[in-house]
């Protein structure tokens, strides 16, 4: 008879890739809809500033203004915490795991996306605070007037801050990655069992990814290029 | 050919170990790799030092006791093949070789290049059996088995427990012999009634013994001798996540 534990099943190694696969869906799905917005901003001026002002009623009457607003981010904001609490134990747990080094390691030839997962989420995180900073608040943006989001987008990737645009796309890129090998690892962490359905995982999750940098790029590109002004 | 060997030495469990390099002439393309270390340690003997220790038994590449990383891969540079089955002509003349035990934390050196394994066993004394019926022999053909299953089931059961999985993973996860000895039992109709207490009782005892966690990569697919499919590890967290719904003691559920 096996004695099973009454340690909860989440802190397993299974379990905790559970809660990365499911945290990150989450966080996929919000990207989606959030590049959907972005890309409003070739529609003009008014339909971009009206779709950003409604997404501060939207819920209303049922919800007071922002409300919904606020319920998105506390969920978004759980599911992040969560994402990175897994991976932090799970990292640790991987370093533990081999106290002792190789003297002659070859070259581990899985793609470079998947060795990159961990810092590459690094580099995410730290973006996203700063995109925060930049378009949500306002304060790390030249013109930072919450009233008038398509000018915040437009002074933020102007030409002579091409820096910016480079942070930018170095960390969309990067999320590219980071999706590339993460959504058709998720779908295998919650228990996709066959050859037929991780090749065909592994291809979605690719063109997703690319799909996804385009739709985040073209935007900050076509204020560069004076597309968008 | 001329070899240069540079061999993990370790006296023991205590011993901090160290690389040492021993030249080895005159070795045969028709040699396995275990004879061409057999023909280093015979002449260690002979000149009095201490023979480079080593797990082999059956050197058919069935047994599963064969554990050296050879040039940073696990079993060495042939795909599909354990190192007792590895000849030397896969390598060339004046080649420098290096050779070390398995890496993880649940596989401690006891001497050189051998490893205590003791952690897959406690994996298996958690659940790696099914309830066998006492009496006589049942009638093979009275329990069919769906062909698929079979297939699924025996491709499974080809794992040999060697730790090839373990010693090239990154993260130093043991995930694909668990799942091998999870799935090989699970797909099969005599396996049922323990099916989801044995799920959680090995990931746990997996856990324990200090492996890492999968990050779906595939290194251990790619270094396992027998080749078990790294999907069989979706299967495993398939039956893993089901059986947390079960309550235990609850029956039915």
């Amino acid at each position: 008879m096996v004695i099973t534990k009454t340690r909860s099943p989440i802190r397993s190694n299974v379990g905790l890739k559970a809660v990365m696969a499911v945290t990150g869906i989450l966080l996929v799905l919000f990207l989606i809809v959030h590049m959907l917005g972005n890309l409003k901003i070739f529609t003009g001026e008014t339909s971009f500033d009206h779709y950003a002002h409604w997404l501060r009623d939207l819920g209303t009457p049922l919800l007071p203004t922002t409300w919904y607003l606020w319920i998105q981010r506390t969920i978004l904001t759980v599911a992040v915490l969560a994402h990175i609490g897994a991976a932090t134990v799970l990292a640790m747990r991987a370093r533990a795991a081999r106290p002792v080094a190789y003297a002659h390691r070859r070259k581990i030839h899985v793609n470079y996306a998947a060795r990159t997962m961990r810092w590459g989420g690094v580099i995410i995180l730290l973006f996203v605070i700063y995109h925060i900073l930049d378009l949500t608040t306002g304060h790390l943006n030249p013109q930072g007037d919450p009233a008038n989001p398509y000018g915040n987008v437009v002074a933020d990737f102007a030409p002579e801050r091409w820096y910016v645009t480079l942070f930018y796309t170095l960390a969309i890129v990067t999320l590219g990655f980071h999706l590339r090998h993460g959504a058709a690892s998720a779908f295998r962490s919650l228990g996709q069992q066959t050859p037929k359905g991780e090749r065909r995982a592994r291809a979605a999750a690719l063109v997703f990814a690319v799909v996804l940098c385009a739709g985040y790029l073209v935007v900050p590109f076509a204020v560069l290029t004076g597309l968008v002004a | 050919m001329n070899l240069t060997l540079r061999i993990w030495r370790q006296t023991g469990p205590e011993d901090k170990g160290r690389m040492v390099t021993y030249p080895v002439p005159d070795v045969s393309p028709d040699m396995s790799f275990l004879e061409m270390l057999d023909v280093l340690n015979e002449r260690l003997i002979l000149d009095g030092e201490e023979p480079v220790a080593f797990d082999h038994d059956c050197r058919e590449g069935i047994c599963g006791a064969c554990s050296l990383m050879i040039n940073g891969e696990a079993h060495g540079p042939q795909r599909g093949t354990t190192a007792c089955q590895l000849h030397m002509r896969q390598f060339s003349d004046g080649d420098t070789i290096d050779i070390e035990p398995w890496r993880a934390r649940a596989f401690p050196v006891i001497k050189d290049l051998v490893v205590n394994r003791n952690a897959f066993d406690k994996i298996i004394a958690a659940g790696g059996y099914v309830t066998a019926p006492t009496g006589s022999a049942p009638e093979a053909h009275s329990t069919p088995v769906p062909k698929d299953d079979a297939d699924a089931a025996f491709s499974s059961a080809a794992c040999i427990g060697c730790g090839a999985c373990v010693a090239a993973c990154p993260n130093g996860s043991g995930m694909l012999f668990t799942a091998a000895k999870v799935t090989q039992l699970s797909l099969l109709p005599q396996g049922q009634p323990e099916r989801y207490t044995r799920v959680i009782g090995m990931v746990d005892a997996h856990d324990e013994a200090g492996f890492g966690g999968c990050t779906n990569i595939g290194e251990c697919t790619s270094a396992c001798p027998k080749g078990i499919p790294l999907n069989t590890i979706g299967r495993l967290n398939r039956d893993y996540l089901k059986a947390t719904t079960k309550r235990a003691g609850t029956p039915g559920s």
